[in-house]
């Protein structure tokens, strides 16, 4: 693959929410609006880069047996790096994302990727590799927020449009699960188109 | 009574499931089939409430005196990733029976959010539950724990019943799978809705 | 690609691997250490220029506990002119509610800030608008003016948040409890009763 497709290929063929279906609970939980759900989007990609290039680097040094424990640590640690720049620059934001900042360990796309790709390529290919998967995800993060911000809050990027309330089960928990359903039947119908 | 308070609002109220996402991935994975849905729910039970539990001691006995509470995600993954393997080579040896009937299920639970999320935020928040806010001691800690694994397991039964249904029903082409799994979700997160409020 | 295990090089490496780990965590957490106790501050500052007169001192570095409370004293010239209460109620509809309550020294409210709160976006979470509940707030003075801070539904004066009576009754609560603190900081007037003990029960029910 070219090193123009690993990155562009996260934003639609290999696009982690919408085709391979990962990382749901961040995506779920954080999209309440278009600013956090790319502030999520972001601050996983930033995890990803790194842990990425790490474990491409120490693949070779790891025994088979123990490899998941050793990249459980290298990305909880890159976590715990973020979580500590986080409150120290970006504080409402970290307050804003909160529980889900720490679970990025457990974000399945993380380890997905540094047991279905880093280990076996270079680091230069793996950081590309977490870029494109990253910037998929926080696209996918983005638009979903898009969405829910416009019919629950009748906002765009925090900028109120209209003075009234909008339709609130959309900022809330089932609103959510609908949006993000309704955008993989589209996504589904427009591949199929193609 | 505080107790009863903390199973309600932890297994209705706040289910960590429908309101907190946290274990979406497991969820839609096993939800096909009751029978997995309820195995998994057991494992989660089990590794949540024992997880809690060390980690709660790892957080005041290890961590606050050491003055290092900044190793919190590290140092519970680990404890969660060890406890797993250790639960799974007990069980292997003690109850053959219910080894077979979790062991399958072990493993996928490392990475179950549910797992971290729960032992983070009983030491990291303060809870109400009808009185003054305070942080949880060690057995509300667990039995809130515990309320929250049987809410996840209470939630994923029931979408699994319905996902049976669903397998029967003619859904148009671009539904089939997950997205339709996802809106149904979203009803029975507006079902489990009306239970706020409640404590 | 990965090496043969055996048991000296598994516990090896992950013994390696967890003490690195440690070491570049613990390098970040020196380094990010002073920006974040500075960025917390900034934070209370913040909370307490908006809230209380105008003042010249470092009300931070002045603070006094309260029974757990924290009360920032506002000084101008060596003149006492306000104090800012750090408040909170735990019956809020989401959790906690934490928010930063100016007085001037006779009592009145002048300001109030919210710190944190797990209100419903869109219904509860309106406490933390600037134009919203706290306006009515501002300016009353709870004994002076006989200002009853309950919302109206339960026979105070307050216009809770549509839709949001819990969240409503939480905000009074706090500022209730943060009013009480400065109480007993500056004992002039005796401390408001709590709500239940005001709620007349069959008030509400009583047709006018």
């Amino acid at each position: 693959m070219s090193k123009f497709g690993l990155i562009t290929k996260g934003i639609i063929k290999e696009n982690p929410t919408f085709v391979l279906v990962l990382g749901m609970c961040p995506t779920l939980g954080t999209t309440t609006s278009a600013i956090n759900g790319l502030g999520m989007g972001l601050a996983t990609t930033f995890v990803l880069i790194l842990s990425n290039m790490v474990i491409s680097a120490i693949a070779g040094l790891i025994p088979g047996k123990v490899r998941i424990p050793c990249y459980i640590v290298v990305i909880a640690a890159f976590v715990t790096v973020l979580q500590l720049v986080m409150q120290a620059y970006v504080p409402d934001l970290y307050a804003t994302l909160g529980l889900f900042i720490p679970l990025i360990v457990v974000n399945c796309i993380v380890l997905g990727r540094a047991e279905a790709f880093a280990n076996k390529n270079s680091i230069f290919d793996s950081a590309l590799d977490g870029i494109g998967i990253g910037l998929g995800f926080a696209c996918s993060l983005t638009v979903i927020g898009f969405i829910r911000e416009i019919l629950g809050g009748l906002a765009v990027f925090g900028h109120k449009f209209a003075d009234a309330d909008g339709a609130l089960a959309f900022v809330l928990a089932p609103g959510a699960f609908l949006v993000l359903g309704y955008l993989m039947v589209l996504f589904n119908k427009l591949k199929a188109k193609n | 009574m505080e107790y009863l308070i903390i199973i309600i609002s932890a297994v209705f109220v706040n289910n960590i499931l429908l309101s907190q996402f946290l274990g979406v991935c497991p969820f839609l994975g096993v939800s096909n089939k009751v029978s997995t849905a309820t195995g998994m729910s057991a494992a989660v039970c089990f590794v949540v409430a024992i997880a809690t539990l060390v980690s709660y001691l790892v957080q005041y006995y290890i961590l606050v005196p050491l003055d290092i509470t900044f190793m919190q995600t590290i140092s519970f993954i680990l404890v969660i990733a060890a406890l797993v393997q250790m639960v799974e080579i007990i069980l292997k040896k003690v109850s053959p029976a219910l080894y077979q009937a979790l062991g399958i299920f072990l493993p996928l639970i490392t990475t179950n959010c549910v797992v971290l999320g729960v032992a983070i935020n009983v030491v990291s928040k303060e809870f109400a539950f009808g009185g003054p806010a305070h942080m949880l001691n060690l057995g509300e800690s667990v039995v809130y724990a515990l309320s929250c694994a049987i809410g996840y397991g209470l939630a994923m039964i029931i979408f699994a019943g319905l996902r049976e249904q669903l397998d029967l029903a003619s859904v148009p082409k671009s539904f089939k799978g997950v997205p339709i799994a996802l809106i149904t979700a979203g009803i029975l997160a507006m079902a489990f809705m009306g239970f706020s409020g409640l404590v | 690609m990965a090496r043969e295990s055996n048991f000296t090089n598994m516990v090896v490496t992950l013994f390696a691997v967890c003490l690195l780990a440690s070491a570049v965590v613990g390098v970040v957490y020196a380094v990010t250490k002073d920006p974040i106790a500075a960025t917390e501050l900034a934070k209370t500052n913040a909370a307490i220029g908006e809230v209380v007169p105008e003042f010249n001192n470092a009300p931070a570095d002045e603070v006094m506990d309260v029974d757990g409370v924290k009360v920032y004293p506002a000084v101008m010239n060596g003149e006492p002119v306000g104090y800012a209460v750090e408040a909170s109620s735990a019956k809020g509809f989401g959790g906690t509610i934490k928010i930063m309550v100016g007085f001037a020294t006779d009592g009145t409210i002048k300001g109030i800030s919210v710190l944190s709160h797990s209100e419903t976006p869109g219904l509860g979470a309106k406490i933390d608008d600037p134009a919203g509940i706290r306006v009515q707030f501002c300016g009353k003075n709870p004994d002076a003016d006989g200002f009853k801070m309950i919302v109206k539904k339960d026979g105070g004066d307050v216009d809770a948040i549509t839709a949001s009576t819990i969240s409503s009754r939480a905000f009074c609560d706090a500022v209730t409890n943060a009013y009480n603190t400065f109480k007993s900081v500056a004992p002039a007037a005796p401390a408001v009763e709590d709500v239940e003990e005001v709620l007349p029960a069959t008030d509400s029910l009583e047709v006018k």
